[in-house]
């Protein structure tokens, strides 16, 4: 019990910060609905295309905006030696990157709720559960390794550089089943025929959630 | 070594043997050192002895290359979380988060820590360290010198047996440093054992029961300061100061 | 002595399985000559897979133990993993040449080895801007475990969008005896030259690292 509550504790410290300043907020959300619009321009304003190309675009700039919301999250913790503030309270590494992890994944989420009306809204479509659920979904994959790596990536000389180029191959099946499943939820199809490009996030999430679990601690060891 | 268990209690810290290194450049080359409970060490040193990373090893930040260390009397290697409870670490970088105000940090480290009765705790701390009036301001609004002070009233919250500081002097002007011993002392019947490191020589002097000279990672000079040896630390200093950084 | 041996013994195999493939294996029906590369596309395949695999084993006995001797057998394999997988890509683009008519296409295989070197590259990276030497080791490390555990995901998942079944992935239908025995030499072959590769660089980088720690206990 004593874990959760410190792993609540650091969550609500991130949110905190970030409900004060807003800064990371409003700029992955700016960047968030500028690709948005790009892509807009550049696939045309053909009604057909855009039912093919929106799952994409979505998914792109959701794994876009990911990584400089991820970025930011152990930046934070680098000003005035936090981190070292974290290692030295008598909680587990483990709490550390589940306390983040917990932060970046409301993080995100709030963006993806204000993301997603609009893109609706832009490309002519219909929101439903299901695209909600694959959001969710992904986005809880896109936090497990991405809080792994965002740490990883502080402590390296190109950390802006880095954490893209560990992050995007590593979640490409994340991607791939998000890209897909989202179309089928566009065209309306049934849960059924999501299901196999579910289970396969649902199985990225649960392997590399403890896979990272165990692994966090080296990469923030001295 | 392990018949010193019943009598470890005695001893706040022991070190044997320590070495660490950094890639290949190796930071500390053996140290040795024993600290009695309720002791005031200070260890001077020129810039690249190896006083951070001694500290950011007893303070578990820093895994042991190799040796044993003890923190009152628990093995750093398999109770790091509960020697954490016990001790408080002071560095230059003040561990604040400069969005939050000098209370929601406070707040923050209570729950940390498991502070009980968490806001009358911070209204005590805060007291200590004179930034009473300054509670429910932004870190990043506050003065480097108010920071630092804050830092030493977030060391405090859980009452550690054992405080680490590493040349804690940096930005507090005159006041704040006579503050810092105080703060140092309050609170606890038995004393407080206390590892502070430094690059000013008067003020270890000033302030220590021990002196310790450490000097490319190894205990080049030791003595307390009642039977100083002042030909010896002369020459220590003098040749740790002519040959270091 | 034995790396003589070795190294002669990869040579000769290689000339071996070179003959097999360019002169002793009937041409194929319906692909014709280019289906050669087929020959050494899989056995390059394999290897990148197998590199990896040392990558994976070298990291986490890194991790466990800090024994820098598992950080060079790791990074030795890397090292040599991603020139097989960039010649993997090469001739599987030129394997996939006449079948599907473009130089490149995102058929699951290739997109599979793409993003296997991808994940080298990473691992390379990471090494090079660590901030020192040993954080480098330690983060590489990491990058190893997490990427040889996503390899079967992404294989998994690009497999399933090509609309194609998961299952035996190499062969479709049966090879001949002389192709066949021509694809095991060639692994056979390749799998030799990565091991002489790899206890040469093994050895390089002991040796490297023996010299740095002298140098450092006279300084």
């Amino acid at each position: 019990m004593r874990f959760w509550r410190k792993v609540i504790a650091i969550a609500w410290k991130d949110t905190l910060s970030e409900v004060r300043t807003k800064e990371t907020v409003s700029s992955v959300l700016v960047f968030t609905l500028l690709v948005i619009v790009i892509f807009n321009f550049a696939f045309g304003t053909s009604q057909e295309t855009m039912v093919l190309v929106a799952p994409g675009i979505l998914w792109v700039t959701f794994a876009f905006a990911g990584v400089l919301s991820l970025n930011r999250s152990f930046i934070l913790e680098k000003e005035e030696g936090c981190l070292e503030g974290l290692m030295v309270c008598p909680i587990s590494r483990e709490t550390i990157y589940v306390g983040k992890l917990l932060g970046s994944l409301l993080f995100m989420l709030v963006i993806e709720a204000i993301a997603l009306p609009i893109f609706a809204f832009l490309f002519n479509l219909v929101l439903s559960l299901q695209l909600v659920v694959i959001t969710v979904l992904a986005t809880v994959g896109f936090v497990t390794v991405g809080t792994l790596f965002s740490a990883l990536a502080v402590n390296t000389r190109a950390r802006e550089m880095v954490l893209p180029i560990l992050f995007l191959p590593i979640v490409v099946p994340v991607i791939i089943c998000a890209v897909k499943a989202s179309g089928l939820a566009l065209s309306g199809e049934p849960w059924g025929s999501l299901s196999s490009w579910l289970q396969i996030i649902v199985a990225f999430d649960a392997i590399f959630l403890v896979v990272s679990f165990l692994v966090f601690a080296f990469v923030i060891e001295e | 070594m392990e018949g010193l268990n019943s009598a470890s209690r005695a001893w706040a810290i022991q070190v044997q043997g320590l070495t660490k290194s950094l890639g290949s450049h190796l930071t500390l080359r053996g140290i040795d050192l024993e600290v009695r409970q309720g002791e005031f060490v200070v260890i001077f040193g020129p810039n690249g002895a190896g006083k951070t990373t001694l500290i950011k090893v007893l303070a578990t930040i820093m895994n042991p290359s190799s040796g044993r260390v003890l923190v009152d009397g628990l093995n750093l290697k398999n109770d790091a979380e509960e020697i954490r409870r016990r001790i408080g670490v002071v560095t230059h970088q003040t561990f604040l988060y400069s969005n939050l105000t000098a209370y929601e940090n406070l707040e923050f480290y209570c729950r940390m820590y498991d502070v009980p009765r968490g806001k009358e705790r911070i209204d005590e701390v805060v007291a200590i360290v004179g930034m009473t009036s300054r509670l429910y301001d932004r870190v990043g609004t506050l003065s480097r010198g108010m920071q630092q002070r804050l830092s030493i009233a977030r060391s405090l919250l859980h009452k550690p047996a054992i405080m680490l500081l590493d040349e804690p002097e940096t930005g507090l002007d005159q006041q704040a440093i006579s503050m810092l011993r105080e703060a140092l002392q309050t609170e606890r019947e038995g004393k407080r054992t206390i590892i502070l490191t430094t690059h000013s020589l008067e003020r270890g002097l000033e302030l220590g029961d021990r002196l310790l000279i450490l000097d490319k990672g190894k205990i080049v000079y030791e003595g307390s300061r009642q039977a100083l040896d002042l030909a010896g630390l002369k020459q220590a200093y003098q040749h740790s100061t002519r040959v270091g950084a | 002595m034995k790396k003589n041996i070795l190294l002669g013994l990869s040579f000769v195999l290689m000339v071996i399985a070179l003959y097999l493939v360019f002169v002793y294996v009937p041409t194929e029906k319906e692909m014709g000559i280019v289906q050669r590369i087929f020959y050494l596309m899989v056995p390059l395949g394999w290897l990148s897979l197998l590199a990896f695999l040392i990558v994976f084993i070298g990291s986490i006995l890194y991790l466990a133990k800090r024994e820098s001797k598992w950080d060079i057998l790791a990074s030795s394999s890397a090292e040599i993993g991603i020139v097989f997988t960039t010649l993997a890509l090469i001739t599987g683009s030129i394997w996939a040449k006449p079948i599907w008519g473009v130089w490149w296409t995102w058929e699951p295989r290739l997109t599979a080895t793409l993003v296997l070197w991808l994940v080298y590259l990473a691992y390379l990276i990471v090494r090079s801007y660590a901030t020192d030497e040993e954080r480098g080791a330690r983060f590489a490390a990491v990058v190893g475990i997490v990427g040889f555990i996503d390899i079967p995901i992404v294989a998994l998942a690009t497999t399933l969008w090509r609309g194609m079944h998961p299952g035996p992935i190499i062969f479709q239908g049966g090879l001949a005896p002389a192709m066949l025995l021509t694809l095991l030499v060639s692994i056979a072959a390749f799998t030799f030259l990565y091991s002489v590769l790899l206890i040469q660089k093994v050895s390089m980088k002991n040796d490297e690292m023996e010299m740095k720690r002298l140098k450092e206990l006279h300084s």
